[in-house]
């Protein structure tokens, strides 16, 4: 799946199906620390992503990365 | 995971209450959360004239929302920094956020009202640009405040906010920084006149990643860019060292800022320095009172030193230490 990465853009691919927790563990994203959106609604961390699904990390601290 | 209200599948999960919403309830969660601070710290009635100062950012906005959703009186404020293509699009998001909600909103712009930009003030006096840009803000939005009317000045301040600031004082013991540290902070007077306008913090008890939510389940078009000034900003890594702390034990941050001002913040209430308050001698801003001669606001000065540097030619500039 594609997962797109804000502050900067960029996109990195991830296989799946994976729930978002074990995404963001991968990707060594704090869950705390981010939104995670799939066709614009809101994902929670036990929510499953397929492979072909994009998906975006989107950090809500502002000043943030991820 | 399911919402705890309907028990339809959640959008949102909120650990530290050990919940998850759809997203209407959601809503109504924030909504509440709202109510509460604003009924806990009494920060204002349905009566009083609100400016929010609003960033085009998530909290600002959102709170914004909120306010107007809940039925008060509240009108915008955008201040533009002159940062680039950051500020343009930051306004943008303001003004289409007002036009949509058929909201009021007042722009000001820096240089329209005094001459520079936070990056030319930073080019000129040397500074990092986020304590000119910090002072600026303050300033801007009291003198706004108090021209127009308005009775508190609304910031969009949410919970990682606070406990970040907080970390940051304990960390260095900035006393009289703890002692002024509230959701509220009340006006103050000048010869029967205001001269500082009340200032309150309504999301207190959201966390960043719930105004997040809230923002996006409500279609709010906010700018997620971020200022291109804020790199290495210690507030940043203080939010991140807490959100660590939080993902281990959900709590954490509620616990330490609401546990601060129920057990900790009246011990610093001697040392707030929250002295004598003097109308500055060159623009009647309230500024304290210091013993010797006239006082002068910091915003004066800095705007002096600005002009003086620029008829001058700016500062030679030595390697430019990092400010702890
Ligand atoms: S990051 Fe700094 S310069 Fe940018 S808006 Fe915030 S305070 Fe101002
Ligand atoms: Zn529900
Ligand atoms: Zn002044």
């Amino acid at each position: 799946m594609k997962v797109r990465l804000r502050n900067p853009d960029r996109e990195v691919e991830v296989t799946g199906p994976k729930t978002v927790a074990e995404v963001l563990a991968e990707l060594g994203i704090v869950p705390e620390a981010v939104l995670v959106i799939r066709d614009s609604t809101l994902l929670t961390r036990d929510d499953r992503v397929e492979e072909g699904d994009e998906i975006e990390v989107r950090p809500v601290l502002s000043g943030g990365s991820a | 995971m399911k919402c705890r209200v309907c028990r339809g599948p959640a959008v949102v999960d909120v650990r530290r209450h050990n919940a998850g919403f759809c997203a209407e309830h959601f809503i109504d969660h924030v909504h509440r959360q709202v109510e509460r601070a604003i009924d806990d710290f009494r920060m204002f009635s349905p009566e009083d004239r609100l400016l929010v100062a609003v960033s085009g950012g998530k909290d600002s906005l959102a709170v914004w929302d909120i306010l107007l959703d809940l039925g008060y009186d509240a009108t915008g404020f955008y201040l533009d920094l002159g940062i680039g293509g950051y500020s343009e699009r930051s306004k943008q998001a303001a003004v289409g956020f007002a036009q949509r909600r058929a909201a009021k909103l007042i722009v000001r712009s820096l240089a329209d009202e005094h001459g520079f930009s936070v990056p030319e003030l930073a080019r000129l006096t040397g500074r990092v640009p986020c304590s000119g840009c910090g002072l600026n803000k303050r300033y801007e939005f009291n003198r706004a405040a108090l021209q127009e009317g308005f009775d508190v000045l609304v910031t969009g301040h949410n919970l990682d906010d606070e406990v970040a600031t907080l970390f940051g004082n304990v960390l260095h013991w900035n006393v009289d920084m703890l002692g002024r540290q509230a959701p509220v902070l009340e006006e103050r007077v000048i010869g029967g006149d205001v001269a500082l306008v009340r200032k309150v913090k309504p999301l207190v008890r959201l966390a960043e990643r719930e105004t997040a939510a809230y923002a996006l389940l409500r279609g709010i078009d906010y700018i997620v860019e971020e200022c291109p000034m804020v790199a290495g900003n210690t507030q940043h890594r203080y939010k991140e060292a807490v959100t660590l702390l939080e993902e281990a034990s959900p709590g954490t941050k509620h616990q330490m800022y609401f546990g601060f001002l129920q057990r900790a913040a009246q011990r610093f209430a001697g040392d707030a320095g929250e002295g004598r308050l003097v109308r500055c001698s060159s623009c009647g801003a309230a500024t304290p009172a210091w013993d010797d001669g006239e006082a002068v606001c910091s915003f004066c000065r800095t705007k002096a030193l600005a002009q003086r540097r620029r008829e001058q030619g700016p500062p030679e500039r030595k390697s430019r230490r990092r400010r702890r």
